[in-house]
């Protein structure tokens, strides 16, 4: 993985005293509140309902164990001895105290971490596949190019206040599982007719409460021409994009009111002016960062074990696991696990110190010392040796962290909604639990299949509601919680926005009305290979609406 | 008004900015809007020293370049803490247009927390806010002078050019 040299952390260290500087300026009442904060969120600090929460930055979701750890120690010290993984592959403490932020920010800098740009009207964390590397279907490691634009968009000095915040993802295989054209630019790598590596650039997508999918402004860009071409956006939108309303002012209503051709034209004008020399990537700064991303050294050996079908035939818990929770790996041998962070009774993403060191010694013992984060707020042992895979399993049931269930219904995405955040109408968590107390029976779950599950507390989206196959937004109905409910939501590269149901649902309805539409696909699908997306495109809108509407009519 | 920083250290503002309907010649130099540069043009080209021009944020410089290249002092306005737009048009007029007179910040953006940026983007003068104190600016200027950036331009390599020499 990307390792600092020591341009890297002179940057991070000089952060880590400006913002000390900042924190005990505003502490002695020298610096505007409106200002620290606008300082503070360009370190990931927020003041929240309860407490200040803090975001931490793991590009690209790439943590080593060494960083884990340090995780662990800080949710110790800290916080209240627990994290939140985020949808943007980052993660979040709920509990820090203001005075400490500064101590905190020191501890991240000595393994190489830090909350810079994870919050603010600015290039938020760059975000890529958490198969990146491993991946069947990959064209080539995206990393080496989120690194690289990652250096790019740290304390640029054009693009620290922009209109809007500002997320880029990368995609590089023929499964989108960066969720880029939800992203204000999505970028896919790609190879031309000619075999050329190069760029297609997608632009304006975003979920919140304007959810659009990106339109592709460039078909081929190459390769060597990355930052120049992000350049071009960002001045666009930093010139042109709207300041008069702050629900006006991601770059998606820019494109939308431009028109995405119009939009393109102006981006391609400014590209054509820049100095392409000079942002030019050469053969020896591609070679040089891909250098940090070099494949393990897979042993051929492991390819020879018979022990992983042996366990898979004789330990039913140990296979369900497996069909879930395991996926394939590009080398012959080794397997790619998932660690769920969404057991029954839990928020989703979250997960306690104690987890985190066991995370963090499975690694080093099984998969090379590296742990990704997910956007769909879960964790990956990337690189196991599938003779392995039942003694990380093992540890992992042993710590909560084996339910079976990635990609299934229970595998909600959820933000921290009201219980937390001083934004939401509505509470997301205490609603997973319901929905997981119906479903609490795993095999059914099983028959059900793969259906993404997302959750809002309120119209920012954080937790992708519009995107999921099933999406639930909360909303504030005269002090009293109330969910919307979408249906046909995808992230993926049949990327689409979710269709409202109709009229929004208590909160003692909601549990209800999920387990109404899940009846209604169990009874409309056509056999179980057709996923609950495929039956809902098929049949459409009527069916659910009908059942869950039924009683109010009848 | 704060202070006037240019040089590195406190300088004497020698500027007197004119609204729309405020009368000539007056003593000094002059700056006016560029709606009134456009406007009266033929008269104020005729002043010495040469008028400087205010230009708002969402000035496009693409259009405004032609009429204001031959003056020696642009003054770029940030009406908010939070507004970068003059961000991109300081950048435009050194690396895009060449300017090489006096670019001058002025407005809610011209703070300590700022300095290091607008530096970088090729402001060259500074006119502070009241509130702000002009030893600390100008330290935090010497400092920003040597910092390091991953991006161009910069004062010192940046960090990709850096390693390419390593």
């Amino acid at each position: 993985m990307y390792r600092y040299d020591r341009y890297d952390q002179e940057l991070v260290d000089q952060r880590v005293a400006q913002f000390r500087d900042q924190t005990q300026r505003f502490l002695a009442g020298e610096l505007p509140d409106e200002e620290f904060r606008a300082l503070r969120l360009r370190n990931g600090l927020y003041i929240q309902r309860f407490a200040p929460m803090l975001r931490i930055s793991i590009p690209y979701g790439l943590l080593s164990a060494k960083q884990l750890r340090m995780l662990a120690h800080i949710a110790r010290t800290y916080d209240k001895d627990y994290g939140h993984f985020t949808t943007r592959q980052n993660i979040q403490f709920n509990w820090p105290q203001l005075e400490r932020v500064p101590d905190i920010l020191a501890d991240l800098a000595s393994v190489e971490m830090h909350a810079i740009q994870t919050s603010g009207n600015c290039i938020r964390n760059i975000t890529a596949d958490h198969l990146a590397g491993v991946a069947r279907d990959e064209l080539i490691d995206p990393r080496p190019y989120c690194e690289i634009t990652r250096q790019w968009a740290t304390f640029h000095p054009e693009f620290n206040w922009l209109p809007r915040k500002f997320k880029i993802a990368f995609s590089s295989s023929t499964t989108d599982r960066a969720a880029t054209r939800v992203h204000d630019i999505g970028v896919h790598i790609v190879r031309n007719a000619d075999g050329e590596l190069g760029y297609s650039i997608y632009v304006g997508g975003g979920l919140g409460r304007m959810p659009m999918i990106g339109h592709r402004i460039r078909e081929f860009l190459p390769e060597a021409d990355l930052l120049s071409y992000l350049e071009a956006v960002l001045r666009v939108y930093n010139r042109l994009g709207r300041r008069d309303n702050i629900h006006r002012a991601r770059i998606k209503v820019l494109v939308k009111e431009q028109t995405p051709a119009r939009f393109a034209q102006l981006v391609e004008a400014e590209w054509a002016q820049l100095d392409h020399a000079a942002f030019r990537l050469t053969a020896d700064d591609l070679a040089r960062m891909r250098a940090h991303f070099t494949e393990h050294p897979y042993e051929p050996s492991a390819a020879a074990d018979v022990s992983f079908d042996r366990a898979v035939a004789n330990d039913s818990a140990f296979a369900s696991f497996v069909k879930r929770n395991v996926r394939e790996h590009r080398a012959a041998g080794y397997k790619v696990v998932f660690v769920s962070l969404k057991p029954q009774g839990v928020a989703p993403g979250d997960m306690t110190s104690a987890q985190m060191d066991l995370v963090a010694d499975l690694a080093e013992r099984y998969s090379f010392g590296e742990v990704r984060a997910t956007h769909d707020q879960n964790l990956v042992l990337a690189d196991v040796r599938q003779q392995d895979v039942h003694a990380v399993w093992e540890a992992l049931r042993g710590a909560g962290l084996a339910t079976p269930n990635i990609g299934l219904l229970t595998d909600m995405i959820c933000c921290p909604g009201l219980d937390f955040c001083s934004l939401a109408n509505a509470g997301s968590i205490g609603v997973a639990a319901d929905i997981n107390d119906l479903f609490d029976s795993l095999d059914h779950l099983h028959d059900i299949g793969e259906i993404k599950l997302k959750m809002s507390g309120c119209m920012n989206g954080c937790g992708h509601h519009t995107v999921g196959h099933i999406g639930i937004l909360g909303v504030d109905k005269k002090g009293e919680e109330w969910y919307q409910v979408t249906l046909g939501g995808s992230a993926e590269d049949d990327a689409s926005l979710g269709d409202r149901t109709g009229p929004s649902f208590s909160r003692e309805e909601i549990a209800g009305a999920v387990r109404s539409i899940v009846d209604v696909y169990l009874e409309q699908r056509r056999d179980e290979e057709e996923t609950f997306l495929q039956c809902y495109r098929r049949v459409g809108m009527a069916p659910f609406k009908e059942r869950l509407y039924a009683e109010e009519t009848a | 008004m704060g202070a006037l920083i240019r040089n590195g250290r406190i300088d004497d503002d020698d500027v007197v900015l004119l609204g729309d309907d405020d009368t000539l010649p007056v003593s000094g130099r002059a700056v006016v809007t560029l709606a009134r540069w456009l406007a009266e043009r033929e008269t104020l080209s005729a002043l010495a020293p040469k008028v400087g021009i205010l230009l708002p944020n969402t000035a496009d410089l693409a259009e405004s370049w032609p009429a204001i290249a031959d003056r020696d002092l642009l003054c770029l306005s940030f009406p908010a803490f939070g507004d970068g737009r003059a961000y991109s048009q300081a950048r435009l007029l050194r690396e895009r247009y060449g300017f090489a007179g006096e670019i001058r910040a002025t407005g809610a953006a011209v703070v300590v927390d700022q300095a290091a940026e607008l530096l970088r983007c090729g402001f060259d003068a500074f006119s502070l806010r009241d509130d702000q104190k002009a030893e600390a600016f100008i330290e935090r200027l010497a400092a920003a002078g040597t910092r390091r950036w991953y991006q161009r331009p910069a004062q010192v390599r940046p960090v990709f050019e850096e390693r390419r020499g390593a």
